[in-house]
């Protein structure tokens, strides 16, 4: 019985979770947000999908052929994934490992063009704009390369949030 | 073989590294929405405190409740030198040998704007005699102006329209360097708010207005709602106009008053492009804004006076208890201008009533104050068909309006026009958020613009983060020129050039202070920090409510309670629509058991210097109402001195008290005079005063 309320409870908190940060994103304030929105508002609460993970799953949620997402769909299905933990966080050590694979000559750092070649080229490419964002905000001014581990550090910087 | 597993495992590298990065991004562009939220909501939650009081200024002195008949006229009116003409008082100023500032001669030339702009890009100083004369000019010129200029773009290139500057002075050099200086070939439309919160609103106002006689045919500007001489009390150019011009601050500033309020109130392009600052209403009549005398609306934040005159108000509380109990049904809204910001779908409003009373006890225990017990007035025979719901600091008064006279019909245009905001909701209700204008929907922008034969509506009014924002179908465009309005990297500023085929094309920019451009990571920590201090101070300043709310969760008083609890406590006291819960982490620290310690809201947060000797009432009041106590103030203060005198503090707090029901006696209130008179000469300066109940310092937490 306790146990059950419990759980009621603990809906209830992760429906107002998904709400808030579904609110951010609303700007007409009719509880719909824009299908490009999804894939933040899902890493914001905790996930890391994949882009093809956002394309399914905003698929399921979309109206058809607007372009928008109501609230009504979007809560039940996200507090789905959120129970099951579709998405579970990839762990910082998997992630030092990718780049030690990138990092070919194991220098402990990647040119620009390296990591170019691999956000852009390969799996699921970055956008111009997103490459030039990761670049400029990490690329070390004075020896042009970037630290890889430093840029770890940034990434996982906020884990619990 | 080994070629491709490497292959292989390098993709699937590349999607784990691509999948970080972008939910990393993902959580800059959560803070950034956030961070702006907190902004825009703190804004517009300080400009209706503004509206408020000088509403309650207004009715409540204009009613002899406390104070003689002429008071409200003697405040708000300018003091007039008999003996000197103000018009052309300027004359008598001579210019010393010593001033290196610029030196303009009348008519102006080319070479004049350029010595300004030179000038200005130094930091040096106009002369007040100079100021003064441009000033005189330009109300000559805009005497002239009728309040909506028509305009036409077949002898000119391309019309460039510009938004709020807000005394940015680096975002109008910026968009002269970028777009040219104003001309015949470059011809400009500014769409108000020149002047307010920005340091420089002098030396934007003065450009324009220099810009402005020299080709009054190539340039024009639209009234905006920050040009109003309350409104600049409040939000910082009367201070930048006294603290740059000390000796003839007042008669500079009288001229500001005359000026903006001859300045349009709209621009119409080719018969098809609507300008104006604001928005429209289900009532705007553009026929009717034609022809009113849109000098006679010196404040939106000042009643008509002759509408008032015939206003009835007795105790507030009582007469609009029973009127909300003779009828229940709210006001329609095109009648009632104001309604309770608290209550902006309910019914009858008797939430408010209840929230008065709680939020008084928390400060205070509160009583009927003698002061305000009913004098024999007329009881109203009207129905409360038409009622004005005017909401001040906690409670509500109610007052009901004969059916308005002409003057208040068009103080209402004039008020919707540099007021309203649209939204994506059909239909037109009151502005609760601001306080004053409409939110109008599309269905309002679409029957206007049909009406007229218009198809476009160019305002601004509202920050918007690239600048500019296309709404209501596109029939709606928000032009804003401030960039970093909120702190830097908060947004881009913009601004539109229209040619002959009418499209319009946008131009973003954006002011920064280095010149390595700013990541996004960079602007977002920057803005993000800014916005939690200023958070953190309204939290501080409503501490003993929130304590008082948050204990009610608590009663085994363990200092701690749900997550949930805590963002309703928050989200009922502040009235501020943010998301508490993601904004937790940076307010609050959790106990182990994941419940929240709420005390820990208030620990990184001090107080500014040490307090004068002060009751604890009074205390907590002064950290309450400090901006709402510093706009009486300034309004007292006629000759913008600083300084007032004790007896005109003392009044001032007991107006203050008794609508609060805040008891606190006549000695305390001397004592206090009497230990803030510094210099013991029966004048108290309330800016420094008032200071020392500022929240500010916050510790940096860690």
């Amino acid at each position: 019985m306790a146990e059950e309320k419990e759980s009621e409870e603990n809906i209830s908190a992760l429906h107002k979770k998904i709400t808030d940060a579904f609110q951010l994103f609303d700007y007409d304030s009719n509880n719909t947000v824009n299908v490009r929105e999804i894939g933040t508002i899902m890493y914001s609460l905790g996930c890391f999908p994949s882009q093809a993970d956002i394309r399914e799953f905003t698929a399921k949620v979309g109206e058809d052929f607007s372009g928008v997402v109501h609230l009504d769909k979007f809560l039940p299905a996200m507090t789905k994934v959120l129970l099951e933990n579709r998405f579970p966080p990839i762990p910082r050590s998997k992630l030092l490992q990718a780049f030690k694979v990138l990092d070919k000559d194991q220098k402990g750092y990647l040119k620009p063009e390296e990591l170019t070649k691999y956000m852009m080229e390969k799996a699921e490419p970055f956008t111009q704009e997103e490459m030039d964002e990761m670049l400029t905000a990490h690329t070390h001014q004075k020896d042009n390369v970037i630290h890889y581990e430093k840029l770890i550090d940034k990434l996982t910087a906020d884990q619990n949030m | 073989m080994g070629c491709f597993r490497a292959n292989h495992t390098s993709i699937k590298a590349a999607v784990l590294i691509q999948r970080w990065y972008r939910r990393y991004m993902a959580r800059l562009e959560i803070r950034r929405r956030y961070t702006w939220n907190i902004f825009q909501s703190i804004e517009y939650a300080g400009e209706q405190d503004q509206l408020q009081v000088s509403l309650f200024f207004s009715l409540r002195l204009l009613f002899h409740i406390l104070c003689p008949a002429d008071l409200i006229s003697q405040l708000l009116d300018p003091v007039i030198d008999p003996w000197l003409d103000r018009e052309t008082c300027y004359k008598t100023i001579s210019i010393p040998e010593s001033y290196t500032g610029p030196r303009i001669s009348f008519p102006l030339s080319v070479s004049d704007t350029n010595a300004l702009l030179r000038a200005f890009k130094e930091q040096q100083v106009l002369h007040a005699r100079y100021v003064l004369q441009l000033l005189y000019e330009t109300k000559k010129l805009l005497k002239q102006m009728p309040n909506v200029v028509h305009l036409s773009t077949s002898y000119t290139k391309e019309i460039t329209i510009c938004g709020d500057l807000h005394g940015r002075l680096d975002d109008l050099l910026l968009i002269f360097y970028k777009n040219g200086l104003p001309s015949a070939e470059t011809p400009y439309i500014f769409n108000g708010d020149f002047v307010d919160r920005g340091k420089k609103s002098i030396e934007v106002v003065i450009l324009l207005f220099a810009f402005l006689l020299l080709y009054p045919d190539h340039m024009h500007l639209n009234r905006g709602n920050h040009e109003d001489h309350i409104m600049n009390l409040r939000y910082g150019f009367t201070k930048e106009v006294m603290q740059k011009y000390k000796t003839h601050g007042r008669e500079i500033l009288q001229l500001f008053q005359d000026v903006f309020s001859l300045l349009p109130i709209a621009t119409i392009i080719d018969a098809k492009i609507l300008i104006v600052h604001g928005g429209v209403s289900d009532q705007t009549d553009l026929e009717l804004l034609s022809s009113i005398e849109r000098h006679k609306v010196k404040s939106a934040l000042r009643f008509p006076r002759r509408s008032l005159e015939q206003l009835d108000i007795g105790q507030s509380h009582r007469l609009g208890k029973r009127l909300r109990s003779t009828d229940g049904s709210r006001p329609s809204s095109s009648r009632s201008i104001y309604e309770s910001h608290r209550t902006p779908n309910s019914g009858a409003s008797t939430s408010s009533s209840s929230s008065s009373s709680s939020s008084c006890s928390s400060l205070c225990s509160p009583r009927t104050p003698s002061c305000i017990s009913p004098q024999t007035y007329p009881s109203s025979p009207s129905s409360p068909y038409n009622v004005l719901q005017v909401p001040f600091l906690d409670s509500l008064s109610s007052v009901p309006l004969p059916s308005p006279p002409q003057q208040e019909l068009e103080w209402k245009q004039i008020v919707d026009i540099l007021w309203s905001d649209p939204k994506t909701q059909e239909g037109c209700s009151p502005n609760t958020f601001r306080g004053g204008g409409c939110y109008f929907g599309p269905d309002v922008t679409r029957r206007l613009l049909h009406q007229h034969g218009l198809q476009l509506l160019i305002r601004s009014h509202e920050c918007k983060q690239e600048g500019y924002e296309i709404c209501h179908n596109g029939q709606v465009i928000t032009i804003f020129s401030a960039s970093n309005y909120y702190e830097e990297g908060s947004n881009r500023g913009a601004y539109i050039k229209l040619g002959k085929e009418l499209i319009p094309r946008f131009y973003q920019y954006q002011v920064s202070r280095t010149t390595r451009r700013l990541t996004l990571t960079q602007r977002v920590c920057a803005a993000e920090g800014s916005a939690l201090r200023a958070l953190k101070e309204k939290l501080f300043a409503h501490r003993s409510e929130l304590m008082t709310g948050f204990q009610q969760y608590d009663p085994n008083a363990t200092g701690c309670v749900s997550v949930g609890e805590w963002a309703k406590v928050l989200a009922s006291v502040l009235r501020l629509d943010l998301p508490w819960r993601t904004l937790r982490p940076h307010l609050v620290h959790l106990a182990p058991d994941g419940s929240v310690e709420y005390q820990s809201c208030f620990e990184d947060v001090g107080t500014g210097a040490h307090l004068p000797q002060v009751a604890p009432n009074l205390a907590k009041t002064l950290f309450r109402y400090r901006t709402d106590i510093e706009i009486i103030f300034n309004i007292i203060d006629k000759d913008h001195s600083g300084l007032i005198s004790i007896e005109e503090f003392r009044h001032t707090w007991r107006l203050f008290s008794a609508h609060l029901g805040v008891a606190i006696d006549d000695r305390a209130i001397d004592e206090l005079a009497r230990s803030i008179d510094f210099n013991k000469d029966g004048s108290i300066d309330f800016t420094e005063f008032l200071e020392a109940f500022r929240v500010g310092n916050i510790k940096r937490a860690g």
